[in-house]
């Protein structure tokens, strides 16, 4: 973070809580990114993200119970796709923080948070169906919007639309 | 249901009788059957697919099916400039276009940082509430039409035709409005916009009331949809519920109130949360409750704005619009509260293009259907359809 900089107040309990954050987990998080649009920081050890999760959830002073939203986003010049988590205090604390998770392109896994918050349930299986990535310990780790057996990642940047499914030509 | 099974009693063919359900025949050997709801189903609001476990009258599992709409319009984003993408945001929730406009038009103006006129927020407000009621009205409509009741769903749509045409007298679409631009309007309302707005609000409120006794007070509506399919409060939050649906189990959260965007904070409303008395919390009837009575605050919100709002003197619609929109580096997560719950956008610029590099809705339907397979859970098939009625979808905004 940047010093003497003038903060907004939902900028400086996002801050709060990331302090709280990196008490317990050190090194497995990135620094904070204390921008005014959308402050949030990355989990660089991927694998301790569910707890990570779970202690935001669950610390009283944190108490993050919403999960606003969870996007799968594609960073092809790092050669990674990753989620980006949209979590907040509702009713109880109110404040915001931004989470993203990165992993290999092809191939790479995330960690399911899933049991920490239903809404990502439904949501790791979009970001699994657009972007590829699988979300390990999923309850239920299937595609939803695209059919089953569709070829590829759809929301990948360089994405190539099969030729045909079932024989139906698809590209128009 | 699941304490008769409890006690021992097996497999039983029951009946409701009031409040209670009376046991016909019990210890029943019967076979799990597959009973496929939709994708073409008046019930399922849409092409939803529902496939059922049941056993005998009981569903014992509820698997949603997705997708049978699903235009892309994430990829699409990526392939337009940012004023391009509002046509598209009004085809994701198509019965409250003007709402998913508003909460596009937010993310990326915080993007951007720039002030708008004040009477664009007027004039958003204004149409963005009058499509709320609208939507409302749909959705108190088809709810009565799932559950027998064909009048109320006469009536709404009587109503809803005269808000969809001073939506169109406005913005010349009855439903794809593209309205409501990046940093301004498409036009400034027509010269006697308001005063018909105003006809429409005391018009309107009488009808309200009228509506409610017919429907919500029903006796036979009210039985089918009180104590069945209740979602706690700590649940619904976990599912990440928002909207009408979380306020229906008892959490008074509006993010017109709780996270305040345009002139809602000088706006004088109340948040209507279902008290326990006319339903039991977070069953059906609450979800319905919260909607017929928040169509009351849109008209006080409606009021407001029309007294508030600046005159049209020297008024450009437009004279905020960027020529070019480009926003810096950055990211956004902007929302909205839309007739359904939080409609979220998140934005992903790389400070170059004029093209998003990710655009994702966070569509209130998709995240409130996904609570689905709890819900239904050792419910009887007809209280089923009960529960998807009150759940609101549309699936435009599930499947975008």
């Amino acid at each position: 973070m940047e010093e003497g900089k003038v903060l907004s107040q939902s900028l400086q309990q996002s801050a709060a809580a990331y302090v709280i954050i990196h008490d317990k987990f050190g090194d497995a998080l990135s620094a904070f990114d204390a921008n005014e649009t959308m402050p949030f920081f990355e989990v660089l050890d991927t694998a301790q993200w569910p707890e990570i999760a779970l202690f935001m959830r669950d610390h009283p002073k944190l108490q993050f119970n919403y999960m606003a939203c969870l996007s799968g986003v594609d960073y092809q010049a790092e050669e990674k796709v990753g989620i980006v988590c949209n979590i907040e205090s509702l009713g109880q604390r109110n404040h915001k923080l931004a989470v993203k998770v990165k992993c290999a392109r092809h191939g790479g896994s995330i960690p399911s948070v899933a049991e920490v918050w239903h809404t990502a349930n439904w949501h790791e299986r979009e970001a699994y169906d657009m972007f590829g990535m699988l979300f390990t310990d999923h309850p239920d780790m299937r595609r939803i919007l695209c059919p089953d057996d569709w070829e590829g990642y759809p929301l990948l940047k360089d994405y190539k639309v099969q030729e045909s499914y079932h024989g139906i030509k698809v590209p128009y | 249901m699941q304490e008769l099974e409890r006690a021992g009693m097996g497999s039983v063919r029951v009946t409701r009788k009031g409040n209670n359900v009376v046991v016909l025949e019990k210890d029943l050997v019967t076979e799990q059957m597959v009973l496929a709801m939709g994708p073409q189903h008046p019930s399922t609001h849409g092409v939803l697919k529902l496939e059922c476990l049941t056993d005998g009258e009981v569903v014992t599992h509820a698997e949603p099916y997705l997708g049978y709409l699903h235009r892309c319009f994430e990829k699409c984003c990526e392939n337009v400039d940012y004023p391009a993408i509002v046509p598209y945001t009004d085809r994701l929730d198509y019965l409250a276009g003007m709402n998913s406009e508003f909460a596009y038009a937010i993310a990326v103006e915080k993007l951007l940082d720039i002030e708008i006129p004040r009477r664009v927020e007027f004039i958003r407000v204004i149409t963005a509430e009058l499509n709320r009621i609208a939507s409302h009205l749909v959705a108190i409509g088809t709810y009565g039409i799932d559950l027998g009741a064909f009048t109320p769903f006469l009536f709404c749509f009587r109503d809803r035709e005269i808000i969809l045409s001073l939506l169109e007298w406005a913005s010349g679409a009855r439903m794809l409005y593209n309205y409501i631009w990046v940093g301004g309007l498409a036009y400034d309302v027509p010269a006697d916009f308001n005063k018909r707005v105003k006809e429409f609000v005391d018009y309107f409120r009488p009808k309200a009331v009228e509506l409610y006794k017919l429907l919500t007070e029903n006796e036979i509506f009210v039985k089918r949809t009180r104590g069945i399919g209740i979602m706690p409060a700590d649940v619904a939050i976990n599912y990440g519920w928002s909207g009408p649906m979380l306020r229906g189990s008892g959490v008074k959260w509006d993010l017109r109130r709780n996270d305040p965007y345009s002139v809602y904070p000088e706006l004088d409303f109340a948040v209507p949360v279902p008290d326990g008395k006319a339903s039991d919390i977070g069953d059906c009837l609450s979800r319905h409750l919260v909607r017929a009575l928040e169509m009351e605050e849109s008209l006080k919100i409606i009021e407001q704005c029309i007294d508030k709002m600046p005159s049209s003197e020297g008024f450009n619609p437009r004279s905020a619009v960027p020529k070019r929109v480009r926003p810096k580096a950055g990211e956004v997560y902007g929302r909205a509260e839309n007739p359904r719950g939080e409609l979220g956008f998140y934005i992903q610029s790389d400070g170059k293009s004029t093209k998003p590099l990710r655009c994702k809705a966070r569509s209130s339907c998709f995240v409130n259907l996904s609570a689905m397979k709890d819900l239904s859970k050792g419910q009887l098939i007809p209280d089923l359809v009960a529960i998807i009625g009150s759940i609101d979808i549309v699936l435009g905004e599930v499947d975008r």
